[in-house]
């Protein structure tokens, strides 16, 4: 069932190797980096979100004394 | 009466916020399942092909992500119109969190293309007619983003962003019919629903990594727009209340 005789003979992808790897590799990376980026980018807007309402909410307590 | 299901009510960030946070796992864990089946019928189990050899399972990404490309700028162009013609709130920040995914899909089938197309033409790139309009779809993708990034009022930068979308929205019937309308290089299509020209578990393990790639923009575009929808809504009460929860460790 498996196409493939060994190891070396699937890395080797027939002579293809680089392009098929090359192809492969680069869209396993974007595809781990970029939820990454977004839910490091989530974190940071979240916690400059809560800075923000804190700040503002001071503020309004000051004026309301 | 009131208590009717009602579609509509996610159209709402408020009532979208939640119901997307709690479709991200799920669209994330169909995508890993479906891209490892995929993977698994595509590079171990589909055999060579008898034209071009190994090098053939480049397309096993190349197609999903081509697909993926037009896919999203037609979902941006559709929020667009929707944004435009109704002033919608929800629909800019569904084109905002689309944008980048589509341009990063857009590269990737640009990128799998010139490794296919160095073995096999010989050459990295040609100014072919599908291979061009791929090209011009990727910077109508950064130009969107640099566009809507460049004009400091979101509703503005919907507005002008969503033009964009539309006027572009031109090239996605050029990039599709590019190979039958001229006499290029790039081959066509090899899916077909009635006739495939390609082997049972070549077809399969392409579906099965379409399905990943779209289950994957999906999870990503979803993740993306709730950040969005904080950062733009985050003069409201379920904001306020949000942000709250979030440091609690009682996110929804």
């Amino acid at each position: 069932m498996i196409h493939w005789n060994s190891f070396s003979d699937f890395l080797a992808m027939g002579g293809y190797g680089l392009y098929v790897w090359g192809s492969f590799g680069v869209t396993a990376l974007i595809m781990a980096i970029e939820p990454i980026m977004v839910a490091r980018n989530r974190k940071i807007t979240v916690a400059r979100l809560k800075r923000q309402l804190r700040a503002e909410s001071r503020a309004g307590n000051r004026n309301t004394e | 009466m009131t208590d009717r299901f009602n579609l509509y009510r996610f159209a709402s960030p408020a009532a979208f916020y939640p119901l997307a946070g709690a479709m991200i796992p799920w669209f994330a864990a169909v995508a890993v399942v479906f891209g490892l089946a995929g993977l698994w019928l595509g590079m171990l189990v589909a055999p060579t092909d008898f034209q071009q050899g190994e090098g053939y399972r480049i397309i096993f990404i190349h197609v999903p992500a081509s697909w993926m490309s037009m896919f999203i700028y037609l979902v941006m162009a559709f929020w667009a119109a929707i944004g435009l013609a109704f002033n919608t709130r929800l629909s800019g920040m569904m084109a905002q969190a689309l944008a980048p995914t589509g341009a990063l899909m857009a590269f990737l089938s640009l990128w799998t293309g010139a490794l296919w197309g160095k073995p096999m033409w010989g050459t990295w790139w040609v100014w072919d007619a599908r291979l061009t309009s791929e090209l011009i779809l990727l910077f109508l993708y950064i130009g969107y983003l640099a566009l809507t990034a460049a004009i400091d009022d979101p509703r503005r930068a919907d507005k002008a962003g969503g033009l964009l979308l539309l006027v572009g929205v031109v090239n996605i019937p050029i990039i599709y019919f590019s190979v039958k309308w001229w006499n290029t290089l790039h081959q066509g299509s090899s899916v077909n629903l009635t006739k495939s020209a390609m082997a049972e578990t070549m077809l399969w393990g392409m579906l099965l990594m379409a399905m990943s790639f779209w289950m994957y923009s999906i999870a990503v575009a979803f993740m993306r727009v709730r950040t969005i929808m904080l950062e733009r809504e985050r003069h409201t009460d379920w904001v306020r209340a949000e942000l709250a929860n979030i440091g609690a460790g009682d996110e929804r």
